[in-house]
């Protein structure tokens, strides 16, 4: 696919490269970030960062009107040993270390849980299996928070899994100790009506290497920052996505890495599909290269494929550089249609409307896919890209 | 013996919120084993009529008939034609990407087959139409049409014709846009599957200069949106020297 070409109508396809000597990431914000949801003004939907977001289907979660519902969410945590399992109160010291709420609904999140969960991978621990973190919505509105942290040299994989029906508000901290291997699967398969918004901050230690795979299918509303900072020099962070958005659904997803460590590297792959009247796509690909950060090596790149009629995106890589003296930055989007001449290229060779489609999707997410690297997750991948184009036709 | 028979097909297409009719009644018939060049100047409806027969949903049949063997193509829709027998190789091949041209040629040899080809000989069968054509081994892992040159487009598009074995192959401008050499190539690619006797081939092409490595059995002049003259291999030579002007001036007045 040529870059930002064969654009949908309604779909935007825009980037810019900045060279600022102050940063129009933090700057272009309605307020600094905070822990306190009262430091946010209540949105009215066209700052910047919601501007793409339908406001009024966050279901209150932007204006304090979202009274969380006792047990609206239930989370399960499954631990191999050498991992302890903690929940605690608001006053746990561990809580809110890799990242400040960055608007309003984040810090709301913030402001609201009553307990957390943290969980905590031993200095050196080796897991070879995976912690599995199920969170389960019955219904009801929930704030959430939950911490994951590794000892130095630790390697861990996370599958959070949301399912089920919720108004959910609820960040998570990923810490990573010096040396420490982190990769962490976020599923959204949430019911059709769920609503769910979080924060996802990671703070890579020295050397350390995190893999963050958000994977977003259900719901009616998603809207999640994954953010990344260093703690120290050598740090890895590799952010990977697929979405499959559909027919109504709000799948909204702002990436920021804030490269502020020498000698650190981000890669950030995200690939969509999108299908129906409504289906709206959001991609933000922030990545801020700060002037100490020397060294540095960043790529970003976004995908999206629509599949019908009336589907929107909204692609906006946004890279912005304080110094010249990095080994390499880039970014890429591009939004492609699976059009009706190449619907009859294939169905010319034989090939049935359904199986064409299935052809070109299969195709377009493979590549993805395969750089996730845990079997279980990448079979359960195809067989719900499957399932969804089945439903599609 | 296969048999493709046209009857006053008339197509008219959706422009500018007008109903335009292109072709204006084709009467033609095409036996496996025979190979009909249709020329004509632009505009006259060559290409109207490949992609009509292949099914492309842009043209509205309006009247007449098709028939493959007895059985009305019209009612098919495009990959039931497909593997009924009948091919288009396109002037404007698409890009399909995230598909690669192996995973494609398989799939699409699957459907027309009936069944998946065994792997060990599809590899050997795909290799061997490959090197045929002069195409690089690499050139399978690549997507679909994407980033190919025009050549490699039509190289594709007459491996697939070699690959897919139809009874009836619909050649559009396969000629067009290409030099000498990938004239010859392609040309040997599709004399290759003449030669079995088992395909009617239908070459629609706007220049003589592919007849000299194909060589027609009949030659249609197209203008019009109707057969004007039929003929054999001379009918080319004639246009050869005098071009499409007595036909365009016909059709004009008409």
């Amino acid at each position: 696919m040529a870059e930002a070409q064969n654009i949908p109508a309604g779909s935007t396809t825009t980037g810019s490269i900045a060279v600022a000597a102050e940063s129009t990431v933090a700057t272009r914000m309605s307020a600094p970030p905070s822990f306190d949801v009262a430091d946010f003004p209540v949105p009215h939907g066209r700052e910047e960062e919601w501007r793409f977001t339908p406001l009024e289907r966050l279901r209150g979660l932007h204006d304090g009107t979202a009274v969380a519902t006792g047990g609206g969410v239930k989370v399960a945590i499954e631990a191999p040993e050498g991992v302890t399992v903690e929940t605690v109160g608001r006053d746990d010291s561990r809580l809110g270390r890799a990242g400040t709420p960055v608007d309003r609904v984040a810090a709301q999140a913030y402001s609201s849980f009553e307990q957390a969960s943290v969980v905590t991978v031993a200095k050196e621990a080796v897991l070879t299996e995976p912690i599995r973190i199920a969170v389960h919505g019955e219904g009801g509105v929930a704030y959430g928070h939950q911490v994951v942290e590794l000892g130095a040299f630790a390697e861990a994989v996370v599958v959070i899994d949301h399912t089920g029906d919720a108004v959910l508000a609820a960040n998570v901290d990923y810490v990573l100790g010096d040396g420490a291997k982190l990769t962490v699967v976020s599923v959204q398969d949430w019911d059709e009506t769920a609503v769910h918004v979080g924060q996802h901050n990671a703070l890579v230690g020295r050397d350390a290497s995190f893999k963050s795979i958000v994977v977003t299918f259900g719901g009616d509303l998603v809207r999640l920052h994954p953010r990344v900072n260093y703690a120290g020099t050598g740090g890895e962070a590799e952010l990977l996505g697929l979405y499959f958005t559909d027919k109504g659904q709000h799948q909204e997803h702002r990436l920021l890495v804030d490269h502020n460590t020498p000698h650190c590297k981000s890669n950030a792959a995200y690939k969509g599909a999108l299908q129906g009247e409504g289906a709206h796509a959001v991609w933000i690909g922030d990545v801020l290269i700060q002037a100490a950060a020397e060294g540095t090596d960043t790529y970003e790149m976004n995908r999206n494929l629509v599949l019908t009629d009336g589907a929107r995106v909204d692609s906006v890589p946004n890279l912005e550089i304080e110094t010249g003296e990095i080994v390499g930055a880039g970014h890429a989007s591009a939004t492609g249609r699976f059009d009706d001449e190449q619907l009859f290229y294939l169905m010319s060779r034989g090939i049935d409307a359904e199986e064409a489609r299935r052809l070109v999707v299969r195709g377009f997410f493979a590549e993805l896919v395969q750089q996730i690297g845990l079997p279980d997750v990448e079979a359960r991948l195809l067989e719900k890209i499957e399932a969804e184009l089945k439903a599609s036709v | 013996m296969a048999t493709l028979e046209i009857r006053d097909l008339h197509v008219s297409v959706e422009a500018d919120n007008a109903t335009k009719e292109i072709l204006k009644g084709v009467d033609l018939t095409v036996k496996q084993g025979e190979t009909h060049a249709i020329m004509g100047p632009n505009g006259s409806g060559k290409s109207t009529l490949a992609y009509s027969l292949a099914g492309h949903p842009k043209y509205t049949i309006t009247s007449g008939s098709v028939t493959l063997d007895g059985e009305d193509v019209l009612e098919m829709t495009v990959d039931e034609r497909a593997r009924a027998g009948l091919f288009l190789a396109m002037q404007y091949p698409v890009e399909i990407p995230g598909v690669s041209v192996s995973n494609f040629l398989r799939t699409s040899a699957t459907a027309v087959r009936g069944e998946a080809p065994k792997l060990r000989t599809w590899v050997k069968e795909v290799k061997e139409t490959m090197a045929g054509l002069q195409m690089d081994p690499a050139f399978a892992e690549r997507n679909v049409n994407e980033g190919f040159s025009g050549g490699e487009k039509k190289r594709h598009e007459i491996l697939q014709l070699e690959l897919l074995k139809p009874k009836v192959a619909i050649l559009d401008e396969t000629d067009s846009g290409l030099d000498v050499d990938a004239l010859r190539i392609v040309s040997e690619g599709v004399n290759r599957v003449r030669e079995t006797g088992e395909v009617g081939t239908l070459l629609i092409t706007h220049y003589t200069r592919i007849l000299r490595y194909i060589k027609p059995d009949f030659v249609h002049v197209f203008a019009n949106g109707r057969i004007a003259e039929s003929g054999g291999a001379e009918l080319a030579d004639k246009l050869e020297n005098e071009g499409y002007e007595a036909y365009v001036k016909g059709g004009a007045s008409a």
